[in-house]
């Protein structure tokens, strides 16, 4: 039973980065157009480099 | 809308230009705009053609190119583009920029979409129902262990983490609930946030007390899935409302309130509400009236059919008197502006309908029946179990957790589902087939219709005139005819050039065509001066019908006119009458026009010459008896109909005002839909009703058991998350 004592927080630890990373992209407006979104990894205007 | 009525009359004084506060007021805008110039501007333009990642690339492509232009950003889901831009750069510039790679573009006025740009309350929500999963499912995973068999030291240990976990997630998830819960019982009347509150509540303490006692049973799962499923139907309830306004939103930016106005001699390019009364504003032919005022220069017609009904244009010379949204067809005309914004009678008779009574207040909707039903029901059950519980045995204890099981098994998850669930499904099949959906309650009330009153003109026709005598004439005639029309974007004119090139005529070589403002076209043909225009400027006798009249070398001709039927027009009505409904027409125009499109449509029933207050007593009249009428028109001349009827629809080209006062708007041109919409409603609210019997039929198999004290936390969230999910999956089969 002493692996409780990792495995709770643990658990709850990869839980929350994945409830911070959700935050992250509501804040970062990343739902406000996501027909654009899926259809812009088609476009080949930033393949070979970033969008500065 | 009563907020605009307040505003209204909040902003009354300022039409007297005499008081202090207002020669204030300029400055302070003038300030503004000047703070707006050196931060550059962000304009929106709408994209109505877009549809892939080249679309995507072409746009933004051209639109970074334009000069002055610092970022251009295109948004797929709204079909908007956002520009950010230097001040100078005007949004007609960028039209023509994508116009030139070849999409369709509008400006949106900017002011009128910002609204909805940022959707904070959406977000807010979202996060709380984030954070409510995240820990629902912890507490949840804990749970199961407990369930599973966890005994003595290490079960106070997960009840406690539980807690841990529970306790400032419920604080932050669960305040929507407890914010409306506490305003209703300031108000003194019990809502569904009510119970909801007192549930999550209750299970919190007594499963912490239950814990600090080292009990058996603790309730923390229970009330963080319940938070999670309310939270879910209130988004999804929030989501469908937020789109129906940011379409409707985008709708009436896309009329960009311009005006022409001539200051210090110069033509100048304005928004409309920067005029000010004593302005001389230049209308073009094709324009439509920006404030009320009196024509100091200038002859033409104006088509009154959206303030009015009429279809027949009304001439105008000096000295006349004009209204805000009049439409100017020939002649080019400057207005001094005597009244602007919210003072001009448009505005006026719009807030006037806003302040009547509508039928959706008098409306209540399905879920709020249930509430009302439910609410007391809950406390009294749960309060008679405590208090049986508490007599019976004795135990404080027992009593308040068999209460809470109570509350938390009979908590409307469900029923907070119900209604969402479903009006999303609906909201977004309707808004595929071209109708958006912009009252909550719409859906409810369109599919308790039995009677369909439709408004004529812009409403079945389309607006736009059709020649229906063109076969009496000979092509010589024909072609003269043909010749002068091209001289003129007259709607008559510009309706008899489309059907007689479709009917292969040539023009005639008439010389010295010109324009008469008002009257028609002339010029010469062989030397003999030849007319096409006005009856009486030909000295001919004007029928009832809308007619224009050839003067050509063998004498008089005169070219009569129907309006042409909107698409969908004679669809729409069959499948109504074929369903059942009782289908009628009024309309403000004259008898004949009526009389003729009725016969066409096969509709028996019909009004002509009605006055708006006609309209709107007709509908009182037939509701009276008990009737439900769906009222589906779009000029000012109807508004008021369309708020004393039951639920109403306006296609997308209506006036503002009829837009705002109906439930229903019709984005594309076509009316065969609406039947559709009419089976849509009605098979909606059959699954509302179902969905409500299957939260019952829930509650029913398990509040015995919590009242009986049987209810371990484990059936509490099987039953809970097996209700919602059930009504969930029967409101995604109307997609």
């Amino acid at each position: 039973m002493d692996i409780l004592v990792w495995l709770i927080p643990i658990s709850l630890f990869l839980g929350g980065i994945g409830l911070v990373g959700f935050i992250w992209t509501v804040k970062t407006d990343q739902y406000d157009d996501p027909e654009g979104a899926s259809q812009r990894i088609l476009s080949d205007q930033w393949d070979d480099k970033p969008k500065p | 809308m009563v907020d605009a009525a307040q505003h209204y009359i909040e902003e009354q004084p300022g039409g007297i230009s005499a008081c202090p506060a207002c020669s204030a007021a300029p400055a302070a805008e003038d300030m503004a705009r000047r703070a707006r110039e050196l931060e550059g501007a962000t304009l929106a333009l709408s994209l109505p053609g877009i549809h892939c990642a080249a679309c995507i690339d072409t746009v933004e492509r051209a639109l970074n190119a334009a000069p002055g232009v610092r970022e251009a950003r295109v948004n797929l889901t709204l079909k908007r583009a956002q520009v950010k831009a230097d001040a100078d750069v005007g949004a007609a510039d960028l039209v023509q920029v994508v116009e030139g790679v070849g999409y369709e573009a509008h400006e949106l006025d900017a002011g009128t979409i910002a609204a909805t740009a940022t959707d904070r309350r959406g977000r807010e929500l979202l996060m709380r129902l984030a954070v409510a999963g995240f820990a629902s499912m912890n507490v949840m995973l804990l749970s199961v262990s407990v369930w599973s068999g966890a005994a003595d030291a290490t079960r106070d240990l997960f009840h406690w983490i539980s807690a841990a976990i529970t306790l400032p997630a419920i604080a932050f998830c669960a305040q929507p609930f407890f914010i409306s819960a506490g305003r209703a019982l300031k108000a003194r009347h019990l809502n569904m946030d009510v119970p909801i509150s007192l549930a999550i509540l209750l299970a919190l303490a007594t499963s912490l007390w239950e814990t600090s006692l080292s009990g058996e049973h603790a309730y923390f799962d229970a009330a963080l899935t319940l938070t999670f499923f309310l939270l879910a139907g209130r988004y999804l309830d929030h989501r469908t409302r937020a789109a129906a306004r940011s379409a409707a939103e985008e709708l009436a930016a896309l009329e960009v309130p311009r005006a022409w106005v001539l200051r210090d001699g110069e033509e100048v390019q304005l928004p409309v509400a920067e005029l000010v009364i004593g302005d001389l504003i230049q209308v073009r032919p094709g324009g439509r009236m920006p404030v009320d005022g009196a024509i100091v220069e200038g002859a033409s017609e104006l088509d009154r059919s959206l303030l009015t009904g009429e279809t027949l244009p009304v001439p105008a010379m000096v000295g006349q008197d004009v209204s805000a949204g009049e439409v100017n067809l020939t002649g080019p005309l400057t207005v001094r502006a005597t009244a602007i914004g919210r003072d001009t009678s448009l505005a006026r008779m719009a807030d006037l309908v806003a302040i009547a009574e509508s039928g959706r207040s008098r409306y209540t909707s399905l879920a709020d029946r249930a509430a009302k039903l439910y609410a007391p029901g809950v406390h009294i059950l749960s309060a008679l179990s405590f208090l049986g519980w508490f007599l019976w045995s004795g135990d404080l204890r027992v009593a308040l957790n068999i209460a809470a099981a109570v509350l938390i098994i009979t908590c409307p998850c469900a029923l907070g589902l119900a209604v969402p669930a479903v009006t999303t499904a609906a909201s977004g099949r309707l808004f595929r087939r071209g109708m958006l959906v912009k009252h909550e309650t719409a859906l409810e009330r369109l599919a308790e219709v039995d009677t369909v009153l439709f408004d004529k003109t812009g409403t079945l026709t389309a607006g736009a005139p059709e020649a229906t005598n063109l076969d009496a004439f000979d092509d010589a005639t024909l072609s003269l005819a043909l010749a002068l029309a091209e001289g003129s974007s007259h709607p008559l004119s510009r309706s008899l050039v489309t059907a007689l090139r479709a009917r292969g005529i040539a023009p005639a070589p008439v010389a010295e065509l010109r324009e008469v403002p008002g009257y028609g076209t002339e010029g010469r043909l062989d030397g003999r001066r030849v007319r096409l225009g006005r009856a009486a400027w030909l000295g001919a006798e004007a029928g009832g019908e809308t007619a224009t009249w050839l003067q050509g070398p063998d004498g008089l001709a005169e070219f009569t006119f129907t309006d042409s039927l909107r698409d969908g027009a004679e669809t729409a009505v069959r499948d109504l009458l074929a369903a059942g409904k009782r289908v009628a027409l009024i309309s403000g125009d004259a008898e004949g026009a009526v009389a003729d499109l009725a016969a066409r449509l096969g509709i028996a029933d019909w009004t002509a010459g009605a006055l708006p207050g006609d309209k709107a007593a007709r509908i009182a009249d037939l509701q009276a008896q008990g009737a439900r009428v769906l009222m589906v028109g779009d000029g000012l001349n109807d508004t008021a109909a369309l708020s004393t009827a039951h639920v109403s629809i306006s296609p997308a080209s209506a006036l503002d005002a009829a837009r705002v006062a109906s439930d229903i708007v019709l984005l594309g041109g076509d009316l065969s839909p609406i039947p559709e919409a009419l089976d849509i409603a009605s098979r909606a609210t059959r699954r509302i009703r179902e969905n409500f019997r299957i939260a019952t039929f829930y509650n029913v198999i398990a509040v015995p058991l919590a009242v009986a004290g049987l209810c371990s936390p484990l059936i509490a969230a099987l039953a809970m998350s097996a209700s919602s999910i059930t009504v969930s999956l029967n409101a995604l089969r109307l997609r």
